[in-house]
């Protein structure tokens, strides 16, 4: 065989860590540091307990714990925090970008490939970044007879409604942008929007390929609406509330998929094809329509709708854990952290190292964290390995399971869900 | 009807129809352009519009002598250069009255045979990515190594190989060629068997091609459809079988029918082909004398009479023949070559009229059609 495929060598792999490494230490220092002394020198100084903030103190109290640590504290409860950072847009996109690199390497690999392997030297996990900046520097073409100002927002708006799922999402205990008592609900609102922006995007690019693949979202995701919310009711039925942060609290003890797997299969259906994945994603069918209604976007209106995208599958990912899996719930992996270390220093033989301030994180949110991102990436896992296997389905069989099955199995879901409830073995609030 | 307010206009039949040209900027269309015209979802139309890539190769044949139109010939089809040489090699043969020796012909039949399974595995990914599924186009290119290899060594080229030459071939087979062989399609054999559990026995695969574009037996016979197209639907016509030419009568081996003649079964039929083509070459290997000359010592520049000649073979496309006319020049008259891919490309508005959209890559790409070829 002439195939020269690059053989995974552990030297070679601690060699690009160190690399990498040692360029982010270079980068810090060279253009970290001078900018922070730029922006500290030009801002208008505080007078913070009785002394003036000079850039030098400034750096001082990054290095002094019992003064940052509360800062930091305080900057983590704010909501702009929540909606930036975590749990909101920056942990969704980094959960987004892992899945786009995983996808990738995994489909490489079912397809005897290697994938990304040089971007970044660490088998091409910068190869996401590359591309990104690719995007961005391609010129964005529009078509002559355009609506001009819908084609422009189409890409924004889908962004956007993507977003919006991540707001609904409890990740662990207390950190939810939106703890809506109308969760669900808030839920199925925003997937309602999608179809809409689908056929404002193709259908103002006037043109024929993105026209009829818009017709085609169209059609595909209105019917897998019904038996998506259908397949849901189960639960709201058990659990007596709309509330997403109650509904994961009523698994601490079992998730629902053990009582409702025709739902949850249902759910991961109805699910795949709201995605437009492989096998459902005759929106795209190149060989028939060249990309569907992505046809006409170039450069980064392309990129943005491929980031909303993958935004909406880590969503809905997170929707099944939370609904089905259990959410943040599972065995404590954290050790409880001793209250004397925080308050009095912990002794390491001649020093003595002291931590004063608070811990930044509970314990109980660094598990729950923990625990619903594995359990987000094997969901997300699933999602992938189809378009491995599968070829694309045709649009009357795709309409047909929609319309046939799928909502046939959703009701009966809702008959199971209702004779547990009747004969007693479950009602709202778990195990009665 | 002169009540109607200015400006609005009834509908017309027409109006609910759109034209859609598929291609040649497309990617699924190939080399050519298929104007569509549909209604809602269900193709009312179909126009094939072959010719972009027509290259003049039966014109230019007649500026060079016989041993120089080899190269050039082979060019409409690269992956399958060993069958489309295969008819000019013989008619040569046939009108300068050349005595192939008897190892030529069995290493002729080897290295076409391999041609064949190069040529299936390329046109399979291509229908495997048609519908969709990633991973049936890159196992097929994958493997479509081994045999590139394997010819890589036999002819020094990986693609184009030049290899047939009227009165034999052009070298020996390497020293540890056999055994290399042997294991190569040994392995060959087995991966292939895997393309059963995940392309020809997945189910969406089935309810996507199964009754779709149906070609019944008397229509495949009167459209003229030909190799795998017209085996599909039911009639055995293999030219191997048929019309034996050098060594193919000493040979063990079937041509393989199905009844159906859907996409599913035209799909197929190439499949069952490569498990033969394994099943011929090691029968040749197994026939083949172990020593001897290749080819027959030929003149500088050879001259035939008032002759004409026709020759045909089964190619990875069906039957592909050559009409050699020569007026006793060193450069042929006329070479007119006749392919399956143009001739497979006349059922494509048939099949399709009625048929939706989205079985418009599974029944055009089933019919086994090179758009290179087709133009010439």
């Amino acid at each position: 065989m002439s195939i020269i495929a690059p053989r995974f060598r552990l030297g070679y792999f601690i060699k690009s860590l160190l690399d990498n490494v040692f360029w982010i230490i270079i980068l810090l220092t060279l253009i970290g540091i001078p900018a922070i002394q730029v922006v500290l020198f030009f801002i208008d100084l505080p007078v913070i307990e009785g002394e003036l903030l000079t850039p030098f103190l400034a750096l001082t109290w990054l290095a002094d714990p019992s003064r940052t640590l509360p800062i930091i504290k305080a900057l983590m409860q704010t909501d702009f925090f929540k909606i930036a950072v975590f749990p909101g847009f920056g942990f969704a996109a980094l959960l987004a970008a892992g899945t786009i690199f995983i996808e990738r390497k995994l489909l490489a690999k079912l397809q005897l490939r290697v994938g990304p392997f040089y971007c970044g030297k660490l088998e091409g996990i910068l190869q996401l970044m590359g591309d990104g900046l690719k995007l961005i520097s391609k010129e964005i073409i529009i078509p002559a007879k355009a609506d001009k100002p819908i084609f422009w927002a189409a890409p924004l708006l889908f962004v956007g409604a993507a977003a919006a799922f991540i707001s609904l999402i409890p990740v662990s205990p207390g950190w939810v942008i939106a703890d809506l008592d109308v969760g669900l609900l808030a839920f199925f609102a925003i997937i309602g929007f999608f179809p809409i922006i689908t056929v404002l995007a193709s259908w103002s690019a006037n043109s024929k390929f993105p026209f009829i693949g818009g017709i085609r979202a169209l059609h595909q995701m209105v019917s897998f609406e019904i038996p998506l919310i259908l397949s849901l009711l189960g639960i709201v039925i058990l659990t007596g509330t709309l509330n997403l942060s109650e509904i994961v609290e009523s698994q601490s003890n079992f998730p629902w998929i053990i009582f409702m797997p025709i739902g949850a299969i249902v759910f991961f259906i109805a699910m795949l094809a709201e995605l437009e994945r492989i096998p459902f994603d005759l929106p795209e069918a190149e060989s028939e329509i060249v990309a569907g209604w992505l046809t006409e976007f170039s450069g980064m209106m392309y990129g943005l709708v491929q980031l909303g995208s993958y935004l909406k599958l880590y969503a809905f990912a997170a929707i099944f854990v939370v609904l089905f899996l259990g959410g943040w719930n599972g065995p404590m992996i954290m050790p409880q952290f001793p209250q004397e270390i925080i308050t009095e220093g912990i002794e390491l033989g001649p020093i003595s190292v002291t931590i004063p301030g608070l811990p930044l994180f509970t314990p109980e949110m660094i598990n729950g964290t923990f625990w619903f991102t594995i359990k987000t990436i094997g969901v997300i896992f699933f999602i992938l390995i189809p378009r491995g296997v599968f070829p694309r389905i045709r649009i009357d069989l795709l309409l047909h399971i929609g319309w046939y099955k799928l909502i046939g199995l959703a009701f009966v879901n809702i008959f199971i869900s209702l004779s547990l409830l009747y004969s007693g073995v479950l009602g709202p609030g778990g195990m009665m | 009807m002169s009540e109607l307010p200015p400006g609005i206009k009834l509908e017309k039949e027409d109006d609910k129809i759109m034209t859609l040209n598929v291609g040649p900027q497309h990617p699924g269309s190939g080399h050519m352009r298929i104007i569509v015209k549909i209604d809602g979802d269900y193709i009312v139309s179909c126009d094939p519009d072959p010719g972009y890539v027509h290259r003049g190769e039966e014109k230019m044949a007649e500026y060079r002598n016989y041993i120089t139109n080899i190269p050039h010939l082979e060019r409409p089809v690269i992956h399958d250069s060993c069958n489309i040489l295969y008819p000019y090699c013989l008619g040569v043969e046939e009108i300068l009255g050349l005595e192939v020796p008897e190892r030529a012909k069995y290493i002729r039949v080897i290295a076409s045979e391999l041609n064949r399974c190069v040529y299936t595995l390329y046109w399979l990914a291509i229908y495997g990515i048609f519908l969709g599924h990633s991973t049936m186009f890159m196992w097929p290119t994958g493997d479509r190594e081994l045999l590139i290899d394997l010819l890589e060594k036999l002819s020094g080229a990986r693609v184009t190989h030049a290899y047939f030459i009227p009165g034999g071939v052009r070298n020996d087979m390497p020293a540890n060629f056999e055994d290399v062989c042997i294991r190569q399609i040994n392995y060959f054999e087995k991966r292939i068997k895997q393309y059963d559990s995940i392309f020809y026995s997945n189910p969406i695969l089935k309810s996507r091609t199964i009754k779709t574009g149906v070609l019944a037996q008397q229509d495949a016979i009167s459209l003229g459809a030909t190799g795998s197209v017209l085996r599909a639907s039911g009639v055995d016509f293999d030219v191997r079988k048929k019309e034996p030419y050098d060594v193919y009568d000493n040979l063990d081996f079937q041509s393989n029918t199905l009844k159906s003649g859907d996409s599913y079964a035209r799909s197929k039929i190439p499949w069952l082909d490569m498990l033969e083509s394994c099943r011929i070459i090691r029968n040749a290997l197994e026939k083949i004398p172990k020593s001897g000359s290749v080819r027959v010592k030929l003149k500088p520049n050879p001259k035939a009479g008032n002759v004409e000649t026709y020759k045909r073979v089964e190619s990875g496309r069906g039957s592909l023949g050559m009409y050699i006319i020569s007026n006793g020049k060193p450069e042929p008259y006329r070479v007119k070559i006749s392919v399956g891919s143009f001739r497979n490309l006349i059922c494509l508005p048939y099949l399709l009229k009625g048929e939706k959209l989205g079985n418009m890559p599974a029944v055009y790409w089933s019919l086994n059609y090179w758009p290179v070829e087709a133009d010439r």
